[in-house]
């Protein structure tokens, strides 16, 4: 393993060091383990509070600040957060109009936000929790533990957040950010994988001429081994399976997201075989984001992730957001 | 039993875990995100960390200790999995000070319950609880059949690694494990491992506590 680390023990600790010394418009509290705006919780406002195993930066403590979270709950790396961090951090936003959660659907972080939901009802909060599974790899069925949520979290917490901040109330906002789950969807390629710091070994092996299709953000395996091809070859597995699961219409906002180990040339080339297959199946893109949102260290491969946006939605994406990760308009 | 002998048991259980890290991130990393020897390290060492410091009087309150300290510093799936069922178990042994072979039999189905509860799990699964619910069947069969508590945890960690093994026939349908498919038949689960570990600990503490107990005859 080569990686730019002190200790494997204390890689997410240093992290937050580094966090916050970066950002002086983030408050980072290295004993309950979260991040959250450095001005406190906004009086009146509904704060959001999301998190997850570290690795996936600039998800979540990147989309910190106005119009977008209120708190990020990073755990060790791709393992979930702990309740104490989740209550910890719910409790240090809560601004009086309720708290909403946005979980990645992962079992970890389901039942970790779940029990900190609990723990914080008892303590009189208001809570309420939007469970972001737009991965479309993943067949869900009563048998399965559910898709999986990647690159739509992103989605979820900028439209969410915008609406909060424009002064929604809780259920309001979580209606908002169900809607955008229910209209996203998303599926992920890997071309090599990744080794997390503390096991010092890569997840899982694929062999030079191989990609895994549909992989999940956590280095797991995705659902079937294939041959490299083009990236417009990938494209087009990516998005029919994204198409046959929500028929895609209208216009339209894509990620095209990289894993951590894929350099923005080849994240454009993909841009362009989607904006290709999209026009071709005539469907158009009126907001986009090409980069690094949610990475899995330094893996290689990208996501793509698409929402049908509606109008209200589109002013949403569109209002002032400065995070770290994501800023404009403001 | 008494707190002293939970808190071996636990002491116990993390030396085991800790030595078995490596091996349960290997098998986690076939069907998982390879981290499962590395939080449960973590968690157990939380355990023993917390036990030594706050010093817990009765055996139902080293189990909740425990529970604590699972769901607080483990993360993942397991810590409120692994900690739910502890917190469980110590309801059932209440305030005793020596709790006999039977009560615990009961605390062990009733972490059992917990985890299925919260877990949404079945046997067959191909989790955790295909090494737990055939432990918690094996050791109640030891006690009904008037067996001792060395033979039902020597029978429920038994009939645990029984489990376990068949979990490698099994394709995953919770957990992170289940995205892999077909993919996960022929690998033993990691979760399944792990309870492995703590039974057998379990039972090497008993075994230790009734030779003790035959020194002093």
């Amino acid at each position: 393993m080569k990686k730019l680390i002190n200790s494997p023990d204390h890689v997410l600790d240093d992290a937050l060091v580094g966090v916050a010394a970066a950002h002086p418009s983030l408050r980072v509290n290295t004993s309950d383990r979260y991040i959250a705006r450095a001005g406190g919780p906004t009086p009146g406002k509904v704060g959001l509070v999301s998190g997850g195993g570290s690795g996936h930066e600039p998800l979540h403590g990147g989309f910190v600040g106005h119009g977008m979270l209120d708190a990020a709950c990073p755990g060790e790396v791709f393992t979930s957060p702990v309740p104490d961090q989740i209550l910890a951090a719910t409790r240090a936003v809560d601004g009086g109009a309720g708290v909403l959660h946005i979980v990645k659907n992962y079992t970890g972080d389901v039942l970790n936000f779940q029990m900190a939901a609990e723990l914080a009802a008892d303590d009189g909060m208001r809570v309420e929790g939007v469970v972001v599974n737009d991965d479309v790899a993943v067949e869900n069925s009563t048998w399965t533990a559910g898709r999986r949520g990647t690159g739509a979290t992103v989605f979820v917490e900028k439209i969410a957040g915008a609406a909060a901040e424009l002064g929604a109330d809780l259920g309001t906002a979580a209606a908002l950010g169900q809607e955008v789950n229910d209209r996203s969807r998303s599926f992920g390629v890997a071309l090599t994988p990744c080794t997390v710091p503390a096991s010092g070994k890569p997840g899982f092996e694929l062999g030079e001429d191989e990609v895994e299709l549909g992989v999940g953000i956590h280095g797991e395996p995705g659902r079937a081994r294939a041959r490299l091809a083009s990236a417009r070859e990938i494209v087009g597995v990516a998005l029919d399976a994204i198409h046959t699961d929500m028929p895609l219409s209208g216009g339209v906002l894509v990620m095209v997201n990289g894993l951590g180990g894929t350099p923005l040339i080849e994240l454009y080339v993909v841009y362009a075989a989607v904006a290709e297959w999209l026009a071709g199946h005539g469907v158009w893109i009126t907001r986009n984001l090409v980069g690094n949102y949610v990475t899995s260290l330094e893996m290689a491969g990208c996501t793509i992730t698409v929402c049908l946006l509606t109008p209200q939605l589109t002013h949403l994406w569109d209002a002032p957001v400065v995070t770290p990760a994501l800023r404009w308009g403001r | 039993m008494d707190a002293s002998m939970f808190r071996a048991w636990i002491h116990e259980a993390a030396r085991s875990v800790t030595e078995n890290a490596d091996h349960l991130t290997r098998l986690d990393s076939a069907v998982g995100d390879a981290d499962h020897g590395i939080n449960m390290r973590r968690g157990l060492q939380a355990a023993v960390a917390m036990l030594d410091e706050t010093d817990p009087s009765t055996p139902g309150a080293v189990l909740a200790t425990v529970g604590r300290a699972l769901i607080s510093k483990t993360g993942g799936a397991s810590g409120p999995l692994y900690g739910t069922g502890f917190r469980q178990a110590a309801r059932t042994l209440g305030e005793d000070h020596d709790v006999s072979a039977a009560q615990l039999g009961a605390a062990l189905a009733a972490a059992l319950t917990g985890i299925q509860r919260i877990g949404a799990a079945l046997e067959g699964d191909k989790t955790l609880i295909d090494a737990l619910s055939p432990a918690v069947t094996a050791y109640q069969a030891v006690i009904d059949t008037g067996g001792d508590l060395t033979k039902a945890t020597r029978a429920a960690s038994d009939a645990a690694v029984w489990g376990l093994k068949q979990t490698a026939g099994m394709q995953a349908r919770k957990g992170r494990a289940s995205y892999l498919g077909a993919r996960t038949i022929g690998h033993e689960d990691p979760g399944a491992a792990s309870t492995v570990l703590i039974l057998a600990a379990l039972a090497t503490v008993s075994s230790a506590g009734e030779r003790r107990a035959e020194d002093h005859q």
